[in-house]
């Protein structure tokens, strides 16, 4: 029986899960509530100014752009899987197209981020 | 007294020596509130037509043969009344994703052989022998596999799961289930000998967790969690392989 090389990938997935279900909530709230409810009564949060300032620190452009990274990767993998389950016979084209794509979006968050050095 | 209700049954025909492939079949039965689809096909067989071919046994949901899709779910006959499907028609198939031998028969060699590679027997963790008396264990051991321990291998859940549909190589649901149950049983030590075929692609990374089996099993195994239950140990033994010594990530283990 030939060993499967998916755990890589698995994991990846799974830590983007995980990471998506914690950040995800947090996110709508502040950017869909706090954010322009804070807006409306004058006080800026997230500013572009703030948040560049935060992001050019490496540890954090950094941990944010792996962070990114995961839940591409999970999002990859998640539809990668649908697409077999739905009877695509996805082959290497659309394993290159779907971890390809997770892989780009993951280097061009890194390169973003040291791009504000 | 009043006529008894009829409902309509289709039921997929095939004889290999004069059909060229499977064709539906109409008939009416008279039924009662009590009856199974399993004795709609008895019904059939005795006062309608004695060349339909299905498999059945026990008529209570434990011998597992009477498996058949029944209106396109996997279902045991037995365990299904002609009642909810009235009047019908309701369509009596051969499992999915299995060869079918004649009629309702299907082949299952191939889960057979699927069996026999995942060691589901129990491997004494110590050497045993007859004068040790009985090998006991308590009853929290116990419940630590039994509900994987309920498989009845009626293949339901083969038929059920698209993964299997489309890879057949799949060690698939029961299978993998009934790996997990020696697995978890305290007084088994073959844990090595199965994770070959756990890490295998062939093993759990074939399942995508549809879930679908575990809808289907009607003795509630929940293959769907022994399967993915052992997927972070085997991505733990893969990155583990990078660095033990004198074994190659991604060689042939026979």
């Amino acid at each position: 029986m030939k060993r499967s090389h998916e755990p890589p990938l698995w994991l990846l997935f799974g830590a983007g899960g995980l990471l998506a279900a914690l950040l995800g909530p947090a996110l709508i709230l502040l950017t869909g509530v706090v954010v322009p409810v804070a807006a409306e009564r004058g006080v800026e949060v997230l500013g572009y100014e703030a948040t560049r300032e935060l992001l050019a620190r490496p540890l954090v452009g950094v941990l944010l752009a792996l962070s990114l990274g995961v839940v591409l990767w999970h999002a990859a993998h998640r539809i990668y899987h649908t697409l077999r389950d739905l009877g695509m016979r996805a082959g290497q084209g659309v394993w290159w197209a779907c971890y390809g794509s997770a892989a780009i979006g993951t280097l061009v968050a890194i390169g973003a981020v040291i791009a504000l050095w | 007294m009043s006529e008894p209700a009829k409902i309509t049954l289709e039921v997929q025909r095939y004889h290999p020596e004069q059909d060229s492939g499977p064709r539906w079949q109409r008939y009416t039965v008279p039924y009662t509130a009590e009856m199974s689809v399993l004795e709609g096909l008895q019904y059939i067989k005795d006062h309608l037509d004695g060349s339909l071919t299905f498999r059945w046994s026990c008529r209570m949901a434990i011998c597992g043969s009477c498996g058949c899709m029944i209106d396109g779910e996997p279902e045991l006959a037995c365990h299904v009344f002609l009642r909810d499907y009235a009047p019908g028609p309701v369509r009596v198939a051969a499992l999915d994703h299995f060869p079918i031998q004649r009629d309702l028969v299907i082949d299952h060699s191939d889960f057979l052989e699927k069996l026999e590679t995942v060691h589901s027997y129990l491997i004494p963790a110590e050497e045993r022998t007859p004068a040790d008396g009985t090998h006991r264990q308590t009853p929290q051991a116990m419940a630590d596999y039994y509900d994987y321990a309920q498989c009845i291998n009626c293949l339901l859940c083969y038929a059920a799961c698209p993964q299997y549909g489309w890879h057949p190589d799949f060690a698939g649901p029961a299978a993998l289930a009934l790996l997990q149950r020696y697995n978890l049983d305290d007084r088994d030590g073959g844990h090595r000998l199965r994770e070959r075929v756990i890490d295998a692609e062939q093993g759990v990374w074939g399942c995508t967790l549809v879930g679908y089996c575990s809808e289907v099993c009607p003795k509630g195994v929940d293959p769907a969690r022994a399967i993915n239950q052992n997927k972070a140990g085997s991505a733990a033994r893969y990155l583990l392989g990078w660095w033990r010594p004198g074994r190659r990530r991604g060689e042939d283990r026979e």
